[in-house]
């Protein structure tokens, strides 16, 4: 049953959630971004290994898409951005380290859960890379929920994006055309949220988006 | 005859631990100065100082109650035993039956709840404050450890320590990634358990800082040489509990010759040696942590062993 291909398969994707925990667990948006940075490399080997035991060479150019643009260019651009924003050196204060752990945990669990029973006739590759893509998934979204800082956020649904590639090299038969618009389609969002990162910064002088609820009229309370 | 020479086996290996344990201590005391560029202690200085000490007089204050003169005897006894049980150079000794990681812990445990005790007895504010920050941290590390002893057990499909370790040694276990999270975890528990850097600094008596040093505070004479010789075993304990789970290689298995016996007692030397001086590397390389920070340190470390344990029983199929 255990055989090399689901070994490597299953240390790749462990090592991409791995990561996901490390992501949650960094307070340096430095060190985030380079978390970051790694993961989307685990990932790009991920989908390299699904080409090679698919036999799907069209996985190839994703890995690729997946090595330059998550793991090169948008780490990159997003060093550049918190260096010119003057924030590279600053610690995020994330609300609650130990309860958003036990909560990720909780999610881990709950998608293993999920997965496993659903995916019943399909291969046992296919569903294990399920379950963690959908822990994946659901640790970025956490990230995005418990961060303030605009720019880990990003760093939360970029994440979040990784999961779902995962999810799509794992299922046969995904088409190139549809892998190739959500990167590009990921690489958009980038830029918007780079010049929306920009925008905040000009009117509120700080990117902690506490300070988007205020304007609201949300929160008053808040100093 | 077969079981005398069972018996002296076990025997060799309680006193090898407790022989080795000082100079565990003496090695990363020396490799941390030369890395601070100062000459350092001899080797063997910690063996002087458990001398000394058993030859000073023990100062007891007057409140002082029975616990806190029989806590460090406690203490050392069940460090040694839980030492003494880890498998070092051979597995399958005498009494590897028992060597259970769970009943490991559990030792521990009970050595800890001794020492806390004893470091409230006197009533003294430093020996209250030691042993509050000590159950903080031993109510986080604890289900930590149990995550991760979980994790072996259930690739080795046991929890005693002498067949995981012959399991890991001869059998083919594959490429975990829970294996590597559990080595993660147990890095960082060993540290905090420890009392090094970057949890607790043992070489200082820093008020606002010390966790250990604050609960022995009071202890003197042979007292204080039962607890240091106890602190330097439990050092040893970890080493040989790292060595016996993640690179247990070399081991005397089956084949308990002569010669496989001498191959096992040099790795097992040659690993903890090598311990001893990656510690020291470690701990000068990083600073210390703020008490506060110490429960996001240690829930990193288990979350880090439970994910290893979810991980396993996605790779089961169901």
């Amino acid at each position: 049953m255990r055989t090399l291909a689901f070994d490597v398969a299953h240390l790749l994707a462990g090592t991409m959630l791995a990561l996901s925990f490390l992501l949650l667990y960094q307070v340096r948006i430095t060190a985030t971004l380079n978390v970051f940075a790694l993961q989307a490399i685990a990932l790009s080997l991920s989908v390299a290994w699904q080409a090679l035991i698919q036999d799907a060479p069209h996985l190839l150019v994703t890995a690729a898409v997946a090595l330059v643009v998550k793991g090169i260019v948008i780490p990159t651009a997003l060093h550049r951005i918190v260096r010119r924003l003057g924030i590279h050196r600053e610690i995020e204060e994330v609300l609650g380290a130990g309860p958003t752990m036990l909560i990720g945990l909780g999610l881990v669990a709950l998608s293993f859960l999920l997965v496993l029973p659903v995916g019943e006739k399909v291969s046992i590759l296919a569903r294990e890379d399920l379950a963690f893509a959908l822990a994946v998934i659901l640790l970025g979204l956490l990230m995005m929920i418990t961060r303030r800082n605009a720019v880990t956020q990003i760093v939360g649904f970029m994440s979040l994006e990784n999961g779902l590639i995962l999810a799509a090299s794992g299922a046969k038969g995904m088409p190139l055309v549809v892998e190739l618009t959500v990167a590009m389609s990921i690489l958009i969002a980038f830029i918007v949220f780079g010049v929306f990162v920009f925008r905040i910064r000009e009117r509120f002088d700080t990117i902690d988006v506490r300070a988007l609820d205020q304007f609201r009229g949300e929160r008053r309370d808040t100093p | 005859m077969a079981m005398m020479i069972d018996l002296a086996a076990q025997a060799a290996q309680m006193l090898l631990v407790l022989a080795i344990a000082p100079l565990i201590l003496g090695i990363t005391r020396k490799v941390k100065a030369r890395l601070l560029r100062r000459v350092g202690p001899p080797l063997w200085q910690p063996y002087l100082d458990l001398r000394k000490l058993m030859h000073k007089e023990a100062v007891l204050a007057h409140n002082a109650s029975w616990i806190y003169r029989a806590a460090p005897y406690f203490v050392f006894a069940v460090t040694w035993v839980a030492a003494a049980l880890v498998p070092t150079y051979a597995t399958n000794l005498m009494f590897s039956w028992s060597a259970d990681l769970i009943a490991l812990v559990a030792l521990l445990a009970t050595g800890r709840f001794a020492l806390a005790l004893a470091g409230m007895d006197v009533g003294t504010a430093f020996g209250g404050i030691g042993s509050s920050r000590e159950m903080m941290i031993a109510s986080l590390a604890e289900p930590a450890m149990l995550l991760v002893a979980f994790t072996v057990a259930l690739i080795a499909g046991t929890t005693q320590l002498s067949a995981i370790a012959e399991t890991f040694a001869t059998a083919d276990v594959g490429l975990r990634v829970s294996l590597g999270l559990a080595l993660g975890a147990f890095v960082m528990l060993a540290i905090a358990e420890n009392a090094r850097i970057p949890i607790d600094n043992p070489a200082t008596h820093l008020e606002l800082t010390m966790v250990h040093e604050a609960m022995v505070l009071e202890y003197s004479g042979r007292h204080l040489a039962m607890i240091e010789a106890a602190a330097a075993l439990k050092l040893a304990l970890y080493f040989s509990l790292f060595a016996c789970l993640f690179v247990p290689f070399g081991i005397a298995t089956a084949d308990k010759s002569p010669e496989a016996l001498a191959i096992g007692l040099a790795a097992y030397i040659g690993k903890i040696v090598l311990l001893a001086v990656l510690l020291p590397i470690g701990e000068t390389a990083i600073a210390k942590m703020r008490v506060f920070r110490y429960p996001i340190f240690l829930g990193g470390a288990f979350a880090a062993s439970a994910l290893a344990v979810f991980l396993l029983f996605v790779s089961r199929s169901f």
